[in-house]
């Protein structure tokens, strides 16, 4: 039984690495995803054949109800939640099932203490077991209070602003270095002694897990949420050390560095490190202290939709670089009418995405997706960029940061040498915004004062409407 | 009483635009001013009178009995008679080439603002007749270039045979070159240029064009982006790079114009001798005597089979979309005096100021000068910011050597006292982050999200971990496996299912067939 065990952890393992492996192209992604649905499957049947054939299954009725009826129920939920969630509501959907992950990590994590499964054969491996308890059980805490203030964050119930809190490093520090010290007389209690201090770090981590993320800004989402992806996956490969099962761990790991990955991928669109995001404490002028940047000089000038609609019409090559705002007025919708009306016109339009549009990575993509955009058509920075000065109409919906100018040549710039779209080149610039307020990192769009840029005031979803009106006349 | 804005009909010859367009007309009246146009004023600009009634303008015969008085060119000594006392009259003055304009409007104690004095300054742009009228002319001035050259200004290669494209030399990139390279590079022309400012160089690159330069360094910025006359020696070296040009080139335009003196000659006979016979010169500087010593104002010159055109109303060959954008101009340039249905002269306006050359009969002092507020820099095209390299390959390579040795180092520490089983799941640990590393870097951006649900939903395997502590009863352990279980259920189907719904939009999205984006229309 033991040696079946193994092998299908293993098809399991290698089901998921393809599943990973598939999801990195359009074409495959599909396969991908079922690769993981099997992998999952297996994992979960051969995990039950074992659980049913490891006694007597008449004394374990109830386990087995109390079992299958909780996989049953939480299916249903899971189930439920995909089917309802909107696509503009991914972003929190995601955050609320990174804290599942960390839930559970800590509810196995108590289990474990409470009744190992099988007793360590000496003190060294008993203490390594108590260790590995104690790792899961933080990594989880901080996982899955993270990922709750992400989501409300997301979710607008708590500001998206980073709250600040004087000392916060130390802070931090002090956290942290209670938690690795608790470990101490935790080791040392025997049996189940040591349930109290497990509840008082499990406190902490959660606290540290909150602290965190409040202090990490609105725009800085996209990393945060990759990172706590990554802190799930740690979680379950910690689960799989202290209950010694290579599945979980492999599985945890791959999680774990494909979160690291993505985090990465988001820092480096912004130019800043992991440890920036994390600690600095963005747009707080913390960073840059004393460099008061000047302000842009220069005249906002508007344009009316019916004007824009015309400029469209005569444009050979229209360039849409869609940010938060479109998702926010849910206007992607219109923005695929627009754009299907200005093809069969014979424009060419095309949009342009910057890594970290959007709260989540991906974010963007996903949205035109749902609206029918054929993904052809939607480019990456890197390569909209040189095409940008041929282009004569860039519409730039809800997206601040991302099209700012000053992050080339503005040292003072809190947003200084982060790569951005270079929107300016371009013969025409219209910027859709509600209001002349600043984007989420708090810095002076120069764009907006530039010869080539005009305004588009009012709700995204609205002007839009206004426009495909105005070009299918 | 309402102000009355009267729009006569243009008398100078050949002039064909006209001061206000219905278009212009309608803003006016949303204002609350009232517009008078003299019959036929917009005929020769294809507007017919019914038009300007529709836009909410009345016909006229005295429309120089009105409070504001739009015109193109500079009123007649004859015209001005009969000008309302105190009004205010906005035009193109050029007062020092029409003597006698001054004195006959002093005589009916008006205002009056000389459009070509409008201070080239960033808020004024809108309201700069100059630039509009040179966008125009430099784009026409190409056009007529290629009615009268003989030839294909794109290259062609036929069955008949083959024809290089035209070369064409642009002399001054100021509003009205740039304008002449743009529609001469649209035609298909090879097109190079030459202005002796060396901010011109960037902004005819940007166009397609090729930057001419002398040998010699001398910079030829003067005051208010129009160039200075510049030194003899320069002028010689100048000279003997056009002779070199005419060589090659079939068609030459130029736009040099120094305010207020008569037009440098660019292209004396000599240089025109060089041009091959069929070449053509478009002089669009002849109103000022020319940049051609042999251009005949207003008309085709031939020498030596070479044409010299010296067109002066090449505005007036584009009349519609002329006099619509002088009228806007005109329009723009209203939001200068006052606001709503009242005109207010405001003399510490400085747009107003430095162009108003009489207030109510009144020659004012010269106005005081102002630094013109620096225009919003246009970032640099090549931006190269001292970037944190986080990025650079090297940097990458030193840290996962560094972060490779930290592992193992831990790893040998810990065989010192580890059991063996921890020791062996720490090997599949690493090795298994080292797959997900490898597999997960190659990821196509649009896909961040659907993986992210992915591994989502993959971690869920921590289920394994809630069923193996689930016991035989209802005791705490299995209880809390049991809530793990539920949780993580909760994360594979949620996670799974959404990713699915995900990848199906992107499907649908995707170009497979022809069909596809015809189906989308539906939608």
């Amino acid at each position: 039984m033991s040696g079946f065990l193994v092998v299908a952890y293993l098809t399991a393992g290698v089901l998921f690495i393809r599943s990973l492996g598939g999801l990195s192209k359009q074409e495959t992604a599909s396969q991908g995803n079922i690769f993981g649905v099997l992998g999952m499957l297996l994992a979960i049947a051969v995990t039950s054949v074992a659980w049913v054939m490891s006694g007597d299954l008449a004394s374990r009725v109830q386990g087995l109800g109390l079992m299958v009826g909780s996989a049953v129920v939480g299916g249903i939920i899971g189930g439920s939640l995909a089917r309802k969630v909107e696509m503009t509501g991914m972003p929190e959907l995601v955050a609320v099932l990174h804290s599942f992950v960390g839930l559970a990590a800590v509810l196995v994590g108590f289990s474990s203490y409470l009744h190992p499964a099988a007793p360590a054969a000496d003190s060294l491996r008993h203490t390594v077991h108590q260790i590995e308890i104690w790792v899961g059980i933080a990594v989880g805490a901080i996982t899955l209070t993270g990922s709750i203030v992400a989501w409300a964050k997301l979710k607008g119930t708590l500001s998206g602003k980073p709250l600040l809190l004087p000392g916060r490093h130390a802070l931090n520090a002090i956290v942290a270095m209670a938690i690795i010290g608790l470990a101490v007389p935790f080791i040392q209690a025997p049996g189940t002694d040591g349930l109290l201090v497990l509840c008082i770090m499990t406190v902490l981590a959660s606290l540290l897990g909150v602290h965190l993320v409040m202090a990490i800004g609105g725009a800085d989402m996209p990393v945060v949420v990759s990172l706590l992806n990554s802190y799930s996956g740690w979680a379950a490969a910690a689960a799989g050390f202290m209950l010694s099962n290579d599945l979980l761990i492999v599985t945890g790991a791959l999680v774990g560095a494909s979160g690291t990955i993505l985090s990465i991928i988001m820092c480096r669109a912004m130019n800043r490190s992991i440890l920036n995001v994390v600690f600095g404490g963005f747009g707080t002028g913390e960073a840059k202290p004393g460099a008061p940047a000047a302000l842009p000089t220069g005249e906002v000038r508007e344009m009316k939709a019916d004007e824009v609609g015309r400029r469209l019409l005569e444009a050979r090559s229209v360039v849409i670089v869609p940010g938060y705002g479109m998702a926010v007025s849910r206007a992607q919708a219109t923005v695929k009418e627009l754009t299907t009306v200005l093809r069969e016109k014979g424009v060419n339009v095309r949009f342009a995405i910057h890594p970290v549009a959007g709260r989540l990575p991906g974010h963007m993509n996903v949205l035109l997706a749902e609206a029918g955009v054929p993904y052809d058509t939607v480019l990456e920075m890197e390569h909209i960029n040189p095409d940008l000065p041929n282009t004569d109409v860039v519409l730039v919906i809800g997206a601040n940061d991302i099209v700012n100018p000053g992050a080339l040549d503005d040292p003072t710039s809190s947003i200084y040498g982060m790569p951005v779209l270079e929107v300016w080149k371009a013969k025409l610039t219209v910027v859709f915004k509600r209001g002349m307020a600043a984007g989420y990192a708090g810095v002076e769009n120069p764009l907006f004062y530039l010869d080539g840029t005009r305004m588009l005031f009012g709700d995204a979803k609205k002007s839009v409407d206004a426009l495909v009106t105005e070009v299918r006349k | 009483m309402t102000i009355i804005i009267g729009v006569p009909k243009e008398t100078l010859p050949g002039e064909k635009r006209v001061a206000a367009t219905p278009e212009s007309i309608k803003k006016i009246r949303e204002r609350g001013l009232a517009v008078r146009v003299e019959r036929g004023a917009g005929l020769a600009s294809g507007i017919a009178d019914e038009l300007y009634v529709t836009a909410g303008a009345e016909l006229t015969d005295a429309p120089f009995d009105a409070d504001v008085i739009f015109k193109v060119r500079p009123p007649s000594v004859d015209e001005c008679a009969r000008i309302k006392e105190g009004a205010l009259v906005i035009s193109i003055m050029q007062a020092d080439r029409n003597p006698g304009l001054l004195d006959a409007l002093k005589a009916r104690k008006v205002s009056a603002l000389a459009l070509e004095k409008v201070p080239r300054i960033t808020r004024a742009q809108k309201m700069d007749v100059l630039s509009s009228m040179a966008n125009l002319s430099g784009y026409r001035a190409v056009i007529e270039a290629a009615t009268h050259y003989q030839g294909f200004f794109s290259p062609q290669i036929t069955a008949a045979g083959a024809s290089p494209p035209a070369k064409v030399l642009i002399i001054g990139a100021g509003v009205a070159g740039l304008a002449a390279i743009g529609a001469a590079r649209a035609l298909g022309a090879d097109v190079r240029a030459f202005d002796t400012r060396a901010a011109a160089r960037e902004q005819v690159e940007s166009l397609g064009a090729r930057f001419l330069e002398v040998k010699l360094k001398e910079s030829g910025e003067g005051q208010g982006g129009y160039a200075k006359t510049m030194s003899p020696e320069f002028i010689a070296a100048e000279m003997e790079l056009f002779r070199n040009q005419a060589k090659e080139c079939d068609v030459i335009v130029t736009t040099a114009l120094v305010p207020g003196t008569r037009a440098p000659i660019l292209v004396p006979r000599d240089v025109v001798e060089c041009l091959k016979p069929g070449s053509v010169i478009v002089d669009m500087a002849a109103e000022q005597g020319g940049n051609c010593e042999l251009t005949r104002p207003g008309e085709v010159a031939l020498h030596n089979g070479v044409q010299i055109i010296g067109f002066t109303d090449l505005t007036s060959r584009m009349a519609a979309t002329a006099s619509r954008f002088f009228s806007m101009n005109l329009w723009h340039l209203l939001g200068e005096f006052g606001k709503a249905d009242t005109i207010t002269i405001d003399l510490e306006n400085d747009v107003v100021r430095p162009s108003l050359v009489l207030h109510q009969g009144e020659v004012l002092p010269p106005a005081p000068v102002k630094e013109p507020a620096p225009a919003p820099k246009p970032p640099p095209s090549t931006a190269k910011p001292a970037q944190l390299q986080l990025t650079s390959p090297t940097r990458r390579a030193w840290g996962s050597t560094v972060g490779g040795l930290l592992v193992m180092g831990l790893l040998f520490t810990l065989s010192r006292f580890a059991p063996s089983e921890f020791l062996q799941h720490s090997t599949v640990f690493v090795l298994a982050c080292f797959v997900g590393w490898q597999v997960v870097w190659s990821v196509s951006p649009a896909l961040h999200t659907p993986l992210m649900s992915v591994t989502n939903a993959i971690s869920g395997i921590i289920i394994i971990g809630g069923m193996l502590q689930v016991g035989g009863g209802f005791d705490v352990a299995s209880i809390l496996g049991a809530l793990a279980v539920l949780f993580a259920a909760i994360n594979i189907s949620g996670g799974f299912l959404v990713t699915q719904r995900m990848l199906k939009m992107f499907q649908q999205g995707a170009p497979s067939s022809k069909s596809a984006s015809g189906g989308g229309h539906g939608r």
